[in-house]
This record gives C-alpha cells, structure tokens and sequence, in this order.
C-alpha cells in the first residue's frame, strides 16, 4: 500500500469523497425536510403550538427531561407525556392533568427529585400542553416501545 | 518551541484548565444531586447545573483547540501568527463570554436548546470569535508552508464555525429543529472536530516519534477519509425516532457501524508508528496521552457508540444512561486527553522546563482515565438495567430511577476520582515539576 498509495492520492481520495457523501447526505435531508413539513401540514404547528415550543426552551426542560429521547435524563421523558397521561381517551383530563401536575411543583419530598415552580400562567400552560400534544403526535416509528417513556 | 507567537497558545491553555476544573466540579455536583436530589434544589435547579457542565466542556476543548491551533501552526507554516494581538483579543472576548454565559445560566437567562442554550447575543459573539481566530490562523497558512496538517486543521475549524451557523436557526417545527439541531452536534463531534483530533495528533506523533512526515501525512488523510466517509451519513443514528424517514435506521446504522473504523485505524497507526518511529523522546507523558487518547477515542467512541447505534437496539436504549455512558467516555477519550496531550507536549517547550519530570502528571493520567472509566461502567450497567426495566418491561421512569440508586452512588464515588485526577493533571501542567531530569544521555532536541 505503501508504494500504490501516493500522498497526493490519498488526499484527493478524500476531498472528492467527502464532497460525494456530503451530497448525498444534503439530498437526504431535504427529503426528510420534505416528510417534516408534511408532518406540520397535516397537523399544523398552530401559534399556540409555537408559543408552547418556546415556553419548552426559555425554562430549559430539555436538560432535566428528554423529548423523544433527547435531553438529559434525569426527568421523564416528555415526547409522549401528553399519551401516557391518557390525551388520546380523554383529551380534556389529560391536559387538566398535565396542567395541575405542573402547578403542584415542587413536591418537596425528602429524596425526591425536584422540578422548579416556573410560576406559568393559565395560558402559558395551555400552549406548553398543546406542543407536547402536537409532539406526541409525531411519527416516531412507534418510538418509545412502552407507553413508560 | 521556535516562533514568539506560539506562546499565545499559553492563554488559551490555561483558559481551557481553569473552566475544565469548572466542568468536572459541577459534574460532580450534578452526580451528588441524582443521589441527593433535595441537593442544591432550592438554589440551584439540576437543568442549569447540567448546561454549565455540558457548556464548560464544550468551550473549553474548544478553547483548547484554538491554544492547539496557535501552538502548532506557526511551527508547520514555519512562520509568526499573522497577529498575536489579534489572537489575544479573542482570547480575551471568548473568556469573557463564556463568563457572561455561566453567569447569566445562574440567574435564569438562557435559551432552552440542549447544549445551545447560550442567549443569542453571545452565541453571535462565538461567530465573531470564530471569524477571528479563522482569519488569524488562514492568514498565517496562506503566507507559510503548507502541510497536510495545516490544510485539515484548517477545514475542521472552518466546519466547526459553518456548521455552528445552524444554532441560530431555530424553526417552530420540533422535527425540522431536531434534524438540524443535529448538524451542529453531530457534524461537530462525528465530523469537523475529528478532523482537529486528527490533525493534532498527528502533529504529535511527528514530533515524539519521529517517524517521517510523508508516512503520517499520508495516512492523516486515509484515516480523516474514512472519518468522514462514515460520519456524515452517521448522521442517520441520530434521525431514527425524530419524524425522519424510516430509510434513515438503515443508512444510520451502515454508516455509523463504520464510524468504529477511523477510531481502530487511529490506535493501529498509533501504536505502529511509535514502535516504528524508535524515538526515545524525552517528554513521555505526552507520548502516554497521545496514545491514551487513540486508545480511549476507540473505546468511548468507537465500541461505546456500536453499543447502541443499531436502529433495533437503539429503539430500546435510546435516551437512557446508556447514551450518558456513551457520551462521557467518547468526549473523555476523544477530545479531554487529546488536549491534555498538546498541552502536556506543549508546556514544557512554552515555559521553556524541558526536559523535566513529569511522574505526577501520568499519575493523573491514571487516576483520571481510571475515573472515567468506572463512571461509563456503572452508567452502562445502570442503562442496561434502565432499558430493560422501562422499555421492556414498561415499568415507569421514576420506579426505575430508584432501581438504579447503587449505579449513582458508584459514579459520583468514580466522578470524586476523576476530579482529584484533574487537579493532579492541572498542577502538573501548570507548576514546574520538583525534580528535573538531569540525564541527557540519548537525547535528541525535541522539535
């Protein structure tokens, strides 16, 4: 290899390999943007939605819990909260229920992890509950494999 | 060392040293709060603990990259850095930023994207850093020779500040920011700053070994060509269960298998060359992180990431400990002891204490490696147990996390190791060693 293999060569082996499979991954993805702009059509990300996802960042709940798998791992993970809450059965418990789980923090129990009061308003509620309904709705490949997140 | 301007490279380390000390004592603050959660919890909430730790880390490898950068680039153009007052500038602005960052983190002011939450306006100062230090360091590889070395430093640090550009957008559709949330993270760590990992090693073992440079040059770039070949269709792994194409589980785990064969051709050509090489040179902790890094690089990378990065195992180990496991020894191996090896290199030459002893900063290579180590251990077995019990079995996430208490308490005991490894490491570094190497016998001047 050592006399097949020119320095020149290798280097060229990389430019124009690396150009190849940095096209064909830009094509892919927009593809797949195609298939996520899909997804916002047939279940349109409402103002509400937005408002939620932006709620969701300015208190940073990704670095306690996960959304759809990403995050940290120290709090539940959320992407299918809004399921395992019951939302499909009963959309109007499950976001009751939602709404109260968040007002009633922190618990304060000995041992217990704690999640901070962020002192959120009816509405600000309302938007979060609605992005992780929009979230749960995703076409996750049927990912988590339990409802247990 | 041969040219004045290399000794910028000096502000740049002990930036990095200092917010690295930073990193692992809120590292193990957090490991104290998973086992102790009423910890701190009025004060001080886990999520901005963890951005500090994660933001600390990010910054300081890649402050360490820019010290890196500095140091060898002048030596490979054989030329003075375009501007030193320039370098000095940045180093002082991203300091200062990152300063403001962890400042603002403690009073509540962040954005909320995992590792992006730094608010806008400093996410725009680390551009206006980056532009810097890019038209600092082409300016210098323009005027100077130019080497493999120098070209793929250059591109990794060019695609670090590229790819950096998709952290300010931020669409409100989950998935789309989820797909392109990825091509800052993963293009980061599976792509450009491989190339820097590379390239600096590469350097090293030129130095240390003095095998010839054609020979590493060559395979500098048949090991970044696969790096690359593999890593950026990787990028798949990441976009099983986001929204994406179902095609994704299977270019994702082709792909992403094959990230492991850069990280095995590394340790290989490692070892080879300094068996090869017969140098015997004087700085051997240097010649102990180069090869400690390759070695680790392939383990916490390589054959922790194929753990679970096939779509099948990952449906089920996705976002459990098992990914924290993943994550600690892959930046641990890859990137802490890849910069831990340049500025062991580097010290000496840059405050002028070649050669000198260096027994305590192995010690801490031990020690540290040793920590790291026992935490992925006891974070791959607490994500084994993790995976079977939630989603296997459908017990719920709380329920689990008290199943898995002896795992945490087993990695804050490895994280107080690595911590006391750290600050043997950094004294080390930074305080001249008690006892000088007097033989001179067989010495050859180190370049």
């Amino acid at each position: 290899m050592s006399e097949t293999l020119t320095k020149a060569a290798a280097r060229n082996i990389f430019y124009g390999g690396t150009a190849f499979f940095f096209v064909v991954f830009v094509a892919l993805t927009a593809h797949s943007v195609t298939k996520a702009n899909a997804i916002a059509a047939a279940n349109p990300v409402t103002p509400s939605v937005a408002a939620g996802k932006h709620i969701w960042e300015r208190h940073a709940c990704v670095d306690c819990h996960s959304l759809i798998g990403e995050g940290a791992y120290y709090a539940p993970e959320l992407g299918n909260v809004w399921v395992r809450f019951g939302g499909k059965e009963d959309a109007a418990g499950a976001r009751e229920a939602l709404k109260a789980w968040m007002k009633g923090q922190p618990s304060g129990i000995e041992g217990r992890r704690q999640m901070p009061q962020f002192n959120l308003s009816e509405s600000e509620l309302d938007n979060l509950v609605d992005f992780l309904k929009w979230t749960s709705e995703i076409d996750t490949q049927n990912w988590p494999p339990k409802v247990s997140g | 060392m041969k040219y004045q301007s290399q000794k910028v490279a000096l502000y740049y380390f002990a930036g990095a040293l200092a917010l690295f000390v930073a990193q692992v004592l809120f590292g193990t603050i957090l490991g104290t709060v998973v086992v102790k959660p009423n910890f701190l919890a009025d004060l001080v909430p886990f999520n901005i603990l963890r951005m500090i730790h994660t933001n600390a880390l990010i910054v300081w490898l890649l402050m360490g990259f820019f010290g890196a950068a500095y140091y060898l680039i002048p030596e490979e153009t054989e030329s003075e850095l375009h501007s030193t007052g320039l370098a000095i500038l940045q180093f002082w602005l991203f300091l200062f930023g990152a300063a403001a960052a962890v400042v603002g983190y403690l009073f509540g002011i962040h954005e909320g994207r995992e590792f992006l939450e730094q608010p806008l306006w400093i996410k725009l100062a680390i551009v206006v850093v980056a532009l810097m230090f890019l038209y600092n360091i082409t300016m210098t590889v323009l005027k100077g020779r130019k080497t493999a070395i120098t070209n793929v430093l250059l591109l990794g640090m060019w695609g670090i500040a590229v790819f950096f550009l998709f952290s300010l957008y931020n669409p409100n559709n989950l998935v789309l920011d989820k797909m392109f949330w990825w091509w800052v993270v993963h293009l980061w760590v599976e792509g450009v700053w491989e190339l820097v990992m590379a390239s600096i090693l590469a350097f090293l073992l030129i130095k240390l070994t003095g095998v010839d440079r054609e020979v590493v040059e060559k395979w500098l770039y048949v090991i970044i060509s696969m790096t690359l070949f593999t890593g950026i269709l990787g990028t798949g792994h990441h976009y099983y269960w986001i929204g994406t194409p179902s095609y994704w589980q299977w270019i994702g785990s082709i792909f992403s298998t094959l990230e492991v064969l850069p990280f095995f051709a590394m340790v290989v050509f490692s070892f080879y060359m300094v068996w090869k090489g017969g140098r015997d040179h004087p700085n051997k902790a240097a010649l102990l992180w180069s090869l400690g890094c390759a070695t680790f690089a392939f383990f916490g990378a390589g054959v922790w990431g194929f753990l679970h990065t096939l779509a099948p195992i990952n449906y089920y180990t996705h976002g459990t400990q098992v990914t924290a496991a993943h994550g600690h020894l892959a930046f641990y191996g890859a990137y802490v002891m890849l910069n831990i090896a340049i500025m062991t290199y580097a010290f000496p030459l840059l405050l002028k204490r070649e050669p000198y002893n260096q027994t305590l900063n192995m010690w801490g290579f031990w020690i540290t490696s040793s920590g790291v180590a026992f935490m992925t251990f006891a974070l791959t077995f607490a994500g084994v147990v993790q995976t079977h019990l939630q989603r296997v079995l459908g017990m719920n996430f709380m329920e689990v996390q008290d199943q898995l208490g002896l795992f945490y308490w087993l990695r804050l005991g490895a994280g107080l190791v690595t911590l006391i490894g750290v600050v043997i490491i950094v004294y080390a570094l930074v305080v001249p060693g008690a006892a000088k190497q007097t033989s001179g016998v067989g010495y050859q001047p180190a370049e």
